[in-house]
Parts: C-alpha cells; structure tokens; sequence
C-alpha cells in the first residue's frame, strides 16, 4: 500500500517537473502553413523570434488543398497538432463563428491592431472579433506591358473598363509572335477560374444569391459576364486556357506572352523581379475593370493569416509568435535584410505611409486595389453573405468547385454558355436546399 | 507449332519495348532534369533539354530549408516497418488460404481485396478520431500499423499466388518426415517461396514508400516522411517547379536506386508462375 502510495507520489512529482520545465524551455510550438514565398521567407527568420522568446518553432509546411484537409481534420477531431495554422479569409470567419479558434481580442498594444488594413480585419474577423492575423493580403488587379501598350498606340487608364481591356487585348494580341492580347483564370476550382469568374461577374451587376439564398445564375447579369469573358478569351487569350490558374499565368506573362494579365496583387513582386521575369522593366498596373456603367470593380480580396486552434496548449506562445510574424517590426526587419519589394505586402497602413514603401512600382496600386475591396458589401445588389470572390458559408468551396467545373468545360468547348448556367444554377439550388438555407 | 522468330519481328519488338519504357520513365527524366535548371529555365517554352546552365542551386536551397534526413529516416522506418509486420503477418494467412483452403478461402480473399476498393479519405475521419483517442497522431507506431494494413490486402494476396505454385507434396512429405508447422512455414515453405517474397517486400516497401494520403495527413513535424518532404514544395501562388524537382528526385532517389539493383529479383518474382 504505502509502496503504491510512494509510486504515485513520485510520478506525480516527476510530472510537475516535467511540466515545469516545458513551460520555462522547452516550448515548441508548431505551425501549419503553406509554400508561399513570404511564409518561406519567415521560416528563414524564426530562429530570431526564438532567440528572443525562447520558444521554438516546427514548421509544417504543405501544399494548399492538403493544408486545408489536414487542419480542417485535426480541428473537428480535436487532434491538436498545430498550435497555428495558416487559414485564409474564407476560413476564417466561418470557423470563427464555429467556436475552433481562439479569438485574438487580447493583443498587446505595442502590437497596434488598429494598424490593420480595414478591410483586412473586417474580412478576419467574426461578429467583430478578430480571429486571424494577416500576414500578407492581396487584391487583384490589371497587369500589362507598357511595351505593348505604347506599340499599340494607347493608353491604360488608371480604373480601365472591361470595354477597353478588350480594346487594348486586341490591339497588343500578335499570335505570329506568340503574344496573346489577354490572359486569364479559367481553371476550375473555387479558388482558381471560380474566384475570377465570380468577381468579373460581379463587375457585371451580378451576384450568387439573392437575399433570401435563391441562386441567380438564370439572371441576364451572369450571362453577360460569362459570354464577355469566353469571348475575350476565345479571341486573344492563350489556347486551352481553360486549364491556365495563377502559376501558369504567372509563366506566360513571365516569358513576356501575354499583354495582360489580371491577378492577385502579389504576382507584382514576381513580375517585376528581374532575376524570374523576361518583362520586369515594362510592367505597368491598374484597377481591376469594371463594366461600363456597373459601380463595382473585379479585385478580390484575400489574407493568408495566422490563426490559433481552439484546442492548443500553448496558447501564450502561440500568442507571442503571431505577435512577432505580423508585427510592424517583422516587416522592418524584413525590409533591412531584404529591400522593401520584399516585404509581405496588404496588412498593415503604416507599411504604407513608409516613404521608401511608396517607391515600389506597385505598391501604391495594391493599397488602392485592397481599399477598393468591401467584402461586406460586394456587389451592386443586396446580397446575404460576406465576401467578394467567395461566399463565406460552409457549403461555398464544394459549390463552388462543381460551378467552376461547369464553368471550365465551357472555356474548352464541351458545352454551351447556356448550358452550363442552367446546371450551374439547379446544382446551386439543389445543395442549397440539402443544405437548408432555402 | 512454335512460331520462328524472325530477324523484323525481332527489331520491331525491341523497338516498341523501348519506345514504351522510355515513355514511362520520361516524367523521371524531366523531373531530374529540371531539378537542375534554375525557375526561369524550368518553366521555359519551348522546354529545354539540354541548352541549359546546368547548376546545382536548387539541391543546396532544398537542403537549406528542409531537414532532408530526417523525412528519410521516417521513411525508411514506416516503409521498412509496415513491409515486415505485414509480410509476418501475411505468410501464415497466405499459407492457410493456400494449402488448407476452406469453402470460404475464395470469398475471404475477395473481400480483403474490396478493402481496397474505398477512397481513403472515405474513412478519414474515423481513422483520425482513433488516432486522437490514442494518442497516434504523429507517430511512427501508428503509421507503420495504418500503412501495414492498408497494404496487407495485397501482400496476403501475392504470397497466396506464389504459395499456390508450390506443389504441396513436398509440405506433406516434410510432415512425413516430423516436421511440425511451424517448421514446414520456416524451413520449408520459406525457403522455397524466397523469389515470391523478396519481390513482395520490394513491392510493398515501394508502395510504402509512395504512400501520400495517410503519411500527408496523420503527421506533423515529428513522423513526416518524404511525402510531405515533397509537399512543402508545391505553391499555390509563385512559380518553385525547379525546386520541387529537386526535392522530388532527393525522394524518389533512394527508392530508385534499390529498385535498380534489385529488378532482376522483382521481374523474377512478378513473372514467377505465369508461365507453365
């Protein structure tokens, strides 16, 4: 008995050591993220962050679709893997609401959270609470060779129409020298052709609901945007672009093959660098088009942030890193180290007033781009949701993805616009209902 | 009546078998080969194939960032693990299914092959909540017994193919002569069987191997193997193909290399029994 009772004593003991001493030390936190080049870029310079704090880092670093499986995954089972994950905008909200993530509401005041770009945390947060530190941002926005541009004998307008985009394609498209006038996403996917279909269209007065969550692709807006794009494409964009999303976008206008290109705000730092880029003295920016007459432009709006799971253990030192990550300091020393078109770009306004900041070509246009962004309010007519190249409800992404499919078979050839808003619109319904929305 | 080979018929078979092997082994080849162009190069139209500064950047930026022995130690260890608990497993259950087959031997085999059949990420969840409810997450235990079973199906079903060809005579006369079961499995069956299961381990150990669901999504930081060592390297927004290359041919480099050394054995055992 007393055996037993010293046996119990004595691990009990070696426990609280144990303990102890993980707390003082020995903390790890490990982080889930994804292979962009500012997450890189951070990997690099995390051994600062545990020089100063004494926590160390694991980073768990995977390709996008697998990170979302993976933390969706270890979040619904409780698995307490991570102690941060990288989530974007979509996510945020939703899994905010859900109760999964601790709410960032106690941050320090050296932090300075009112720095955040509003439409930043409008976009991160739930109910007002910010759930998500931004790492980086984006918009999109136009992209096009000043080179070609001045061949041509015109000139891009600060907030171009979708109009003249289809008047500059045409006058830069040169087939015979393998130059095509326009490129775009038409890859199927919610977050590739998906998201650029749904903010061209909304460009066009269109929207994926109507307030009471009725889908609307059998309205005339939609039509018009989809029958503008697949004519702008099939005329001067890339063959078999219906398989073209970011990166092969970002490699056709690399080699200096197409005239533009409308993407992500983060392609500029790519298309500009010329260690990768054939093109990077003659890149010139503008807002994303709108249709004539239509008070809604085509940007998006998008975070990669950094967000703590309901389930961890470390919270104060998960606290700590996502203090330091997105920090005003992060970004000076990234600066210092690096130049500042190295910087991750969207999330804080003060990175914005910096004068040396202001001297990157694109930065001015990407805070232009962002501001122009309201997710809360993102199209001409009402709508229920929250969101701009996505609908921030659960159901969205598989919705979305099959849409797209739809959307893409239509881009290479296998059925009729009309066709494809007809199934994009009954499967709409019909998961919405399952759903029960409507 | 055999038919003579003639000399045409000759080249044109050998011209088709390596027009089909070099098809096959080409996405290898690409993939080394951009590992040593730089970004620029790699995504270059029209491709390059030989024209090219060759450099070795890309191997000392993946070795910089990524702990690349220990993904390979992780690998070794479930790829190795899973192949030997499921090949103990599999030989007495090979063994029973083959010479002490039951009304039910056939019906058993065909559902343990229909185990196969299902997505695995049909049973994502449950498999992920019996981790969490022991403690398995992002360990090597419990990779090694999820890939073991995964597996199992075909290994069962492979030793049951080479087992069948023994005749079971030469079992009985060892019964004869003493031998008790264990023995018979040991020293005679084993022995006689060793083409069958050096090409089943090699089989099992390249599946193992190769395995990016479960490896993907049951580990962290501590059992990653070098699935996710490839993984880290796909990026949704930039263009890092040249280093993905270089990271995918570090992975499969190990693997190649046994399978270089070891193919007669894995041809002797794969074409073992198919002719008679």
């Amino acid at each position: 008995m007393s055996m037993r009772t010293a046996l119990r004593a004595t691990s009990a003991l070696a426990l609280c050591a144990l303990a102890t001493a993980a707390t003082a030390q020995d903390t790890t936190i490990t982080i889930a993220t994804v292979n962009n080049g500012d997450m890189i870029r951070m990997q690099g310079y995390t051994n600062l962050f545990t020089e100063q704090t004494g926590i160390a880092v694991e980073w768990v670093t995977l390709e996008e679709n697998v990170l979302r499986q993976r933390v969706t995954t270890d979040i619904t089972t409780n698995g307490g893997q991570f102690d941060i994950m990288t989530i974007g905008m979509y996510e945020t909200p939703i899994w905010g609401a859900n109760g999964w993530l601790l709410p960032l509401d106690d941050l320090s005041e050296d932090y300075d959270v009112a720095d955040i770009l509003p439409a930043m945390r409008d976009g991160l947060s739930h109910d007002g609470t910010l759930y998500a530190a931004p790492f980086y941002g984006e918009s999109s926005m136009v992209m096009y060779r000043t080179d070609l541009m001045e061949k041509a004998g015109l000139e891009m307008p600060k907030a171009p129409t979708w109009q003249f985009i289809r008047e500059a394609a045409a006058a830069m498209d040169d087939p015979e020298n393998d130059i095509n006038g326009i490129c775009l996403r038409g890859k199927a996917g919610w977050g590739e052709g998906g998201a650029f279909i749904t903010v061209t269209a909304n460009s066009f007065g269109a929207r994926w609901f109507d307030e009471d969550w009725n889908a609307q692709f059998d309205q005339p807006e939609w039509k018009e945007a989809l029958t503008f794009f697949v004519n702008l494409m099939n005329d001067y964009g890339p063959e078999g672009y219906a398989t073209n999303g970011f990166n092969e976008n970002l490699s056709l206008f690399q080699q200096g093959k197409c005239g533009i290109w409308i993407d992500a705000t983060v392609a500029a730092s790519f298309v500009t660098n010329p260690n990768d880029s054939t093109v990077a003295d003659s890149v010139g920016f503008a807002l994303a088009p709108n249709a004539e007459g239509v008070d809604k432009r085509s940007n998006w709006l998008w975070a990669w942030a950094l967000a703590i799971p309901a389930g961890t253990q470390k919270e104060e030192a998960a606290k700590a890193f996502i203090e330091w990550a997105t920090s005003k300091e992060y970004i000076e020393l990234v600066a210092a180290n690096e130049g500042w078109a190295n910087v991750p770009p969207g999330a804080r306004t003060s990175l914005y007033e910096t004068p040396e900041y202001q001297e990157v070509p694109f930065a001015a246009m990407t805070l232009e781009s962002i501001n122009a962004a309201d997710p809360t309010n993102p199209t001409v007519d009402p709508v229920p949701y929250v969101g701009i190249q996505f609908v921030a409800i659960p159901e969205f992404a598989g919705i979305a993805t099959e849409v797209s499919q739809e959307f893409s078979a239509v881009y290479a050839g296998q059925q009729s616009i009309d066709e494809a808003l007809e199934k994009a619109q009954a499967l709409t319904n019909d998961a919405m209902e399952a759903a029960g929305y409507r | 009546m055999a038919r003579a080979v003639t000399p045409r018929r000759k080249i044109i078979t050998t011209a088709v078998a390596w027009a089909i092997g070099l098809l096959i082994f080409f996405p290898i080849y690409w993939t080394i080969l951009t590992s040593f162009k730089t970004e620029a190069q790699a995504i270059n139209d029209p491709p390059l194939f030989f024209s090219f500064d060759w450099t070795l950047e890309n191997y000392a930026v993946v070795q910089e960032r990524s702990d690349y022995m220990r993904f390979l130690w992780n690998s070794v260890i479930l790829a190795g693990g899973s192949t030997l608990i499921g090949i103990l497993v599999a030989i007495p259950a090979a063994w029973s299914m083959a010479f002490v087959p039951s009304r039910r031997t056939k019906d058993i085999l065909l559902w343990m092959l229909s185990t196969k059949m299902l997505p695995a990420v049909g049973v994502l969840y449950p498999i992920s909540l019996i981790f969490v409810q022991f403690n398995l997450l992002d360990t090597r235990g419990g990779l090694i017994a999820v890939l073991m079973l995964i597996n199992l199906p075909i290994i069962v079903w492979m030793l049951y193919t080479y087992f069948k060809e023994i005749p079971i005579d030469i079992l009985e006369a060892a019964r004869m002569d003493g031998a008790n079961l264990r023995e018979e499995i040991l020293y005679i069956l084993t022995p006689m069987a060793i083409p069958g299961i050096a090409s089943t381990i090699l089989l099992n150990f390249i599946l193992a191997w190769n395995e990016a669901f479960w490896t993907l999504n049951l580990t962290a930081a501590n059992s990653a193997p070098l699935t996710a060592f490839i993984a880290s390297y796909s990026s949704p927004e930039g263009l890092f193909f040249a280093k993905l290359s270089a990271a995918s041919t570090m992975a499969i480099a190990p693997i190649l290399i046994l399978g270089w050394f070891s193919q007669k054995q894995l041809v002797r055992g794969l074409t073992f029994g198919a002719v008679k």
